[in-house]
């Protein structure tokens, strides 16, 4: 079985993000490996150490920095790595999940995946629709929010966690994507050996335009500001008080 | 952390008042002598900042950076107070590939620069220098003086272990031979036929001595000669006859363990000699060198961690008098001023690192490093 896991690099989780001139700055900004992607490789390393997997091809679509994150993916255990270049910024600005899922699609139907495993959703974007859009467009069955995943005959059995529990899905047999949540397992630390095999292994570069998708955004990006900084809590004194409150400044009650 | 401040300052002061830079990108300039190079070094026709690292450094630096932060940091406090080194954080030193640093990846190390280790250690240092002192001298002191001297049966035999699962310590001080190394008065008598050598003696302040599973002990088998007899040999921890002492209770960097060595009629095999016989106090003298840009970069993860990680976040925090005491001026005075002497101290070791990748001299610039 051959399995994709994408890869998106984001900007580290640990970074306070400024937003300069209706963007995102990211001049000087700590990138890594998007935390649900790591959990991703981790899984299908997992599964080719089971031996029910033969080879994980790591797949990111970014600019040449990508190289270091799909490093890191090789590092924890994936066998290649394919590199879909692009200059865009891949944080919705100027490339939407509907083009990645397209250039997805093309990379999966090149390299005949058997299983692709995606992060539920990139720390950035917080979007979650690359998944779905590339089960949509190859036709394949889809379970996201995966919190466990174990395959059993030609297909899995997979548990999602919901806001309102834990759901279990059968895939009769795969083919099939599934998005990778939290609590699905705890990614490895890559070691130094492996960071330095990783160099050896192979990353195939493709340049996005020549895989004839259309890359351009289909929803205008139309502001993008900082929320409001939060406010100090206060504490009441009273039922009476509270009443007030909720009714009067928080505008919440009739 | 306030040792670094006289030299650096005084070095700085002397060249500013010569009107030498005391640092310049590729190679370093005579203390002595203004404007001529002392070196006829060829420059590179790539030149690059020291501060700038390859991937390989960077990423070795991030992964270490990252796990030190996530399993080491939350375990630092009670490792101090129980001055005990925690044996999964042993093992996940080992696991992690930072104790065969340098190591060919032949005998499962992680071939990595002297830089990307010096980086390693200074990252864990920013966390736990009890840790990082048993991964600085490891490989800085102990693996690599078998990579430099040992033969080939002796780096096959022992490489792999000490990437993989064996510690190991330095053992060359003793009560009366501190900074004057070459009077020790261990012995290693060799056998009529030769086959094997006979030790005896006591050695003190041995760091990582409860950990290690590998003493590289220096002993006189000749002691006729003088310093010309001290001779470097691998010691299995399991052999008869070693005993390692109680801890020393120390003031800090209790969590590596300080132990006095006591060697009664070890015999070891003559195919663990390191090197020739008679060659130790050269393979010493030249093996420390290295460890003193080890130790150097170990002492700036410190003084980082202090500055960086706890004193400057607390200065924006604590609020005194209607705000931030890192915006009081006075304040700022102190934390500008370490963090530049911080930031030409690791120049310096960087430098130091560099000149020594390059093949080049670098035992002045290791020596005002530490």
């Amino acid at each position: 079985m051959r399995i994709l896991v994408g890869v998106k690099r984001v900007v580290d989780y640990a970074v306070k993000v400024r937003v300069q001139n209706n963007t995102v700055d990211l001049s000087n900004v700590k990138m890594s490996l998007n935390p649900f992607c790591e959990i991703a490789v981790e899984e299908a390393v997992r599964l080719k150490e089971k031996k029910a997997a033969d080879e994980v091809v790591a797949v990111s679509v970014g600019p040449k920095q990508c190289t270091e994150t799909l490093r890191t993916a090789l590092a924890m255990g994936c066998d290649r790595a394919i590199h879909i270049q692009t200059d865009r910024r891949t944080d919705y600005v100027d490339l939407q999940p509907f083009a990645v899922a397209h250039l997805f699609q093309k990379v999966v139907e090149q390299e005949e995946a058997d299983l692709v495993l995606l992060g539920k959703q990139g720390i950035d974007s917080d979007c979650g629709q690359t998944g779905p859009m590339l089960a949509g467009l190859l036709g394949w069955p889809q379970v996201t929010f995966a919190a466990k995943m174990d395959l059993e005959g030609d297909g899995m059995m997979v548990e999602r966690e919901t806001d309102a529990g834990t759901e279990t899905i059968k895939i009769p047999s795969l083919p099939a994507v599934v998005t990778c949540d939290l609590r699905l397992n705890e990614p490895r630390y890559a070691t130094l050996p492996n960071i330095m095999k990783a160099k050896k292994k192979k990353v195939d570069t493709i340049a996005a335009d020549d895989l004839g998708v259309d890359l351009e955004p289909h929803n205008p990006v139309l502001d993008i500001f900082e929320p409001p900084p939060r406010k100090e809590g206060i504490t009441v004194e009273s039922v009476d008080d509270l009443l007030d409150k909720l009714r009067n400044e928080a505008k919440v009650l009739k | 952390m306030f040792t670094l401040r006289r030299p650096i300052a005084s070095i700085l002061r002397k060249n500013l008042h010569k009107n030498v830079t005391a640092l310049s990108i590729g190679h370093t300039r005579s203390l002595s002598s203004i404007p001529s190079d002392d070196f006829n070094l060829e420059l590179t026709e790539k030149t690059s900042p020291i501060t700038v690292f390859t991937e390989d450094e960077q990423m070795t630096r991030d992964a270490v950076r990252q796990w030190a932060r996530e399993e080491l940091q939350p375990i630092v406090r009670d490792m101090d107070n129980e001055a005990k080194l925690r044996p999964e954080i042993l093992q996940a030193l080992f696991d992690q590939g930072f104790m065969g640093m340098e190591i060919p990846a032949e005998y499962n190390g992680s071939e990595l620069s002297f830089t990307s280790a010096c980086l390693a250690v200074e990252e864990i240092s920013r966390v736990d220098p009890s840790t990082a002192i048993l991964v600085d001298i490891h490989n800085t002191l102990n693996n690599n003086a078998v990579r430099f001297w040992g033969s080939e049966d002796l780096q096959k035999q022992w490489l792999p272990r000490l990437a993989t699962d064996t510690a190991s310590s330095f053992c060359l001080s003793e009560a009366d031979s501190g900074s004057d190394a070459f009077a020790m008065k261990t012995t290693a008598t060799a056998s009529p036929d030769g086959s094997y050598y006979t030790i005896n003696g006591t050695k003190l302040w041995i760091s990582n001595a409860k950990e290690a599973g590998v003493f590289l002990l220096f002993a006189n088998a000749d002691p006729s000669k003088g310093y010309k007899g001290i001779t470097a040999f691998m010691v299995d921890a399991n052999t008869e006859g070693i005993h390692v002492g109680k801890p020393e209770n120390k003031l800090g960097l209790k969590a590596s363990s300080t132990c006095p060595l006591t060697f009664e009629n070890v015999q070891v095999d003559a195919s663990q000699v390191l090197g020739e016989v008679g060659l130790g106090y050269k393979y010493c003298i030249n093996i420390l060198n290295e460890g003193r840009i080890g130790i150097a970069a170990q002492q700036i993860g410190i003084a980082k961690g202090c500055l960086y990680d706890i004193a400057l976040p607390y200065m924006m925090e604590r609020k005194q008098f209607g705000s931030a005491i890192g915006d009081f001026q006075g304040m700022q005075h102190q934390y500008a001023q370490m963090a530049t002497e911080i930031h030409a101290a690791e120049v310096m070791m960087y430098n130091a690192c560099r000149l020594k990748e390059a093949g080049l001299p670098f035992v002045k610039e290791a020596s005002m490093v530490k």
